[in-house]
């Protein structure tokens, strides 16, 4: 997209295509270039810049499969004056769209490797193309734990896709929540609680975490309890983004300019950074 | 006068055939901006020729303090740098990206389609080549080009001066390692030399370009004696820096410091007004602003310069990453001189004192760093972080 693209501050333009909802603020897009035009191609936990006309741009990750390169398809929850608008937005509205940015997940290098995927709340939604690619390359990969949190049974993204593939034996799903009515079978309580019951060797597992802040932290450290170094763990930063680019900026992370640098990056080249506030 | 000089020769000017270089490089089409004097200031304005320059005028800089003063001679570039840089016209404080047409459900991009100024730099500092260089790892080195800067930067004629021992209080180039001399990037540079009764300018041919404009000006090779003058006026200068910072290990330093108690200290004398970033040469953040006209039927996308003073910075989830006034300031400082490094290979400072010169309390980098470098030691114990 970028080589056709040559001003990387001008959005291209797509049509929804369709709008589905996942909560009562979380809708998920399909996006298409208007004409059917050539694909679009993404790395897992890649993101976009999407723009709303007149509204502004947000940096919004990646959800769909990454093999299905004729839709592109985003998760956007509506916090504000941008992810309103989005989420607001019926068929047939377009929409701006500049990338994709960022390191993605290392799912290539993850081949023959136990796969941990934690994620929470909102953070499924750039986990789910590396889900995807693990499903359709089943085969190449160990044992598959993914361990979900969210705040109630409402906040959970994706159901039906949740319960296919808890329904799968070579994938176990654990779902998990804060709090929850009688009706609800999953578990309940934060992710750190499932990890000591995920299946993975840990002299030869990967895991991937992506969650509000403070639950990658205590996840990160309830992994090395389980025996993982620090190279074996990712985690997805977010910061205040406003070009992607690596020059506005506003999403520098100490040493890291998490728009290029990251938004994915191994916890041990990451790690001191991580521990310190206000960086 | 008709064959051509090489690069790297050195010749001489008079300085009353100096208005004819000007008009040399203005028959060529540039823009030429320069130092000129406005309402009492010294900034980088539009120049018509050698009489918009400040001739006879000097400058004293202190930490927090500029004063223009008149000189007992003519000198035409006899002044350091002041408040504002030639980023300025790089990278517009304030530039229109696109614009967008709205059609029912549909939009269309319109790209600008504007004439760009195709500029000439009249009397660049050393610090000031340095800190375009800086630049061009930012905005033309990474894994994305900013078009804007490009074009701009690769028309520019730049015409350097090297510094000639005034308005140097609270530079310490010498340190950076990026001046008084310019030694790269530019057309032609200037050494100014006045000694007693004469006044003629050494010129060194940097490109084919700048060598071109110099053959429609009376000049001649330089003498032996004419270069060593030149070399003794930029030694001086050199020798009588009022700055200095000690990079040895710095960014080392910087990272080991997070915690710092001076952080605390300083906090409290800052204003946190981002003075020091919006004339900083090398600072390059920017905001972006999407916003409609009145009909709500154009959009229009501008890139404003922003610095990373403001609380709206770093937003994120209802807050700041940074709220607190030291852990701003510890990002501009650490910025500058440590996490430079690790993003674009280069220091983020490249000495020209402006920061200091133009901070309202008179907040000196070089102290902090003194402070922080004096003090580590009596506070290894406590709870440094150790990158
Ligand atoms: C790399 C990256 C990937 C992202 N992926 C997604 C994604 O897939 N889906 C998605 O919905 N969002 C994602 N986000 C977050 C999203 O970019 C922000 O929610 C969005 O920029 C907010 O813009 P706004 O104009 O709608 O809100 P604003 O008008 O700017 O903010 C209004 C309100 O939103 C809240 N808010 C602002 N920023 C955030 C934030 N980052 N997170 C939570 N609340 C916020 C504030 O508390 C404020 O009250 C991602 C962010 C990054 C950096
Ligand atoms: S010091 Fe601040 S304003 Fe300057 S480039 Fe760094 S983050 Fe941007
Ligand atoms: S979002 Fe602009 S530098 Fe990263």
């Amino acid at each position: 997209m970028i080589e056709n693209n040559p001003d990387p501050m001008l959005p291209e333009i797509f049509e929804v295509k369709r709008l589905q909802r996942e909560t009562a603020d979380t809708f998920t897009l399909e996006l298409t270039r208007p004409g059917g035009a050539a694909e679009f191609s993404f790395a897992p936990g890649q993101f976009n810049m999407l723009y709303a006309f007149g509204r502004g741009e947000a940096p919004i990750s990646i959800s769909g499969a990454p093999a299905r390169s004729d839709t592109l398809v985003h998760t956007v929850r509506n916090v504000g004056n941008v992810t309103r608008a989005i989420c607001k937005s019926r068929p047939g509205a377009k929409l701006g769209v500049r990338g994709p940015f960022g390191a993605p997940w290392p799912v290539a290098e993850m081949a023959g490797q136990d796969v941990v995927i934690v994620a929470g709340g909102l953070g499924l939604a750039p986990l789910r193309p590396a889900i995807y690619h693990f499903l359709e390359h089943r085969a190449d990969y160990g044992n598959f734990e993914l361990i979900y949190g969210a705040r109630t049974p409402a906040d959970l993204l994706y159901r039906r896709e949740l319960e296919r593939w808890r329904g799968r034996f070579d994938f176990r799903v654990h779902a998990t929540v804060d709090t929850a009515g009688a009706d609800w079978r999953g578990g309940v309580g934060v992710v750190t609680t499932v990890i000591p019951r995920a299946r993975f060797d840990p002299a030869n597992t990967i895991a991937l975490v992506c969650g509000p802040q403070l639950m990658m932290r205590y996840t990160v450290m309830e992994l090395l309890g389980r025996g993982l170094t620090p190279a074996q763990i990712y985690v997805s930063m977010e910061r205040h983004m406003k070009c992607g680019l690596g020059l506005c900026g506003h999403c520098q992370w100490g040493p890291f300019f998490v728009c290029k640098d990251g938004p994915v990056f191994r916890y041990d080249t990451v790690k001191d950074w991580f521990e310190r506030r206000e960086v | 006068m008709a064959t051509p000089v090489p690069v790297g020769a050195n010749l001489v000017i008079e300085a009353t055939d100096f208005p004819q270089l000007l008009a040399a490089v203005d028959r060529l089409g540039y823009q030429m901006v320069g130092p000129t004097l406005r309402d009492g200031h010294l900034i980088y304005g539009d120049l018509t020729g050698v009489a918009d320059l400040p001739a006879g005028w000097t400058d004293e800089q202190e930490a927090g303090a500029f004063r223009l003063k008149r000189r007992d001679d003519q000198a035409l570039f006899g002044y350091g740098v002041g408040q504002q840089s030639w980023k300025q016209f790089l990278f517009p404080p304030h530039h229109l990206l696109w614009r967008a047409a709205r059609r029912g459900d549909d939009f269309q991009m319109i790209p600008p389609a504007e004439a760009v100024p195709r500029y000439a730099f009249i009397g660049v500092r050393s610090c000031d080549l340095h800190a375009m260089a800086v630049q061009d790892r930012v905005f033309l080195q990474g894994r994305h080009v900013d078009p804007v800067y490009q074009v701009r930067r690769e028309q520019a004629f730049i015409l350097a001066v090297n510094c000639g021992g005034q308005g140097c209080g609270t530079c310490f180039c010498v340190s950076m390692g990026t001046g008084p001399r310019a030694t790269f990037g530019f057309d032609l540079a200037l050494t100014e030399v006045l000694p007693e009764g004469k006044h003629y300018f050494l010129v060194e041919v940097g490109t084919d370009r700048g060598a071109g404009v110099l053959q429609a000006v009376p000049q001649r090779a330089a003498g032996a004696a004419e270069i060593a003058a030149a070399a003794s006026v930029v030694a001086a200068t050199a020798a009588n820096l009022g700055r200095q910072l000690d990079t040895q290990g710095v960014k080392e330093l910087l990272y080991r410091s997070y915690e710092h108690p001076r952080w605390d200290e300083v906090a409290a004398r800052c204003l946190n007004c981002g003075n020091c970033t919006w004339v900083c040469p090398t600072c390059f953040c920017h905001t972006i602003e999407d916003v409609t006209d009145l009909t709500g039927m154009v959009a229009e996308r501008w890139r404003r310069q922003d610095v990373c003073f403001t609380v709206d910075y770093s937003y994120l989830h209802g807050g700041s990453i940074r709220p607190s006034p030291r852990s701003r300031y510890r990002q501009w400082l650490t910025h500058k001189l440590a996490t430079w490094f690790d993003q674009f290979g280069c220091s983020g400072c490249v000495g020209c004192g402006r920061c200091i010169t133009w901070c309202p309390v008179g907040i000196d980098i070089t102290e902090e760093i003194r402070a922080i470098r004096e003090t580590e030691a009596s506070l290894k114990e406590t709870e440094h972080g150790d990158l």
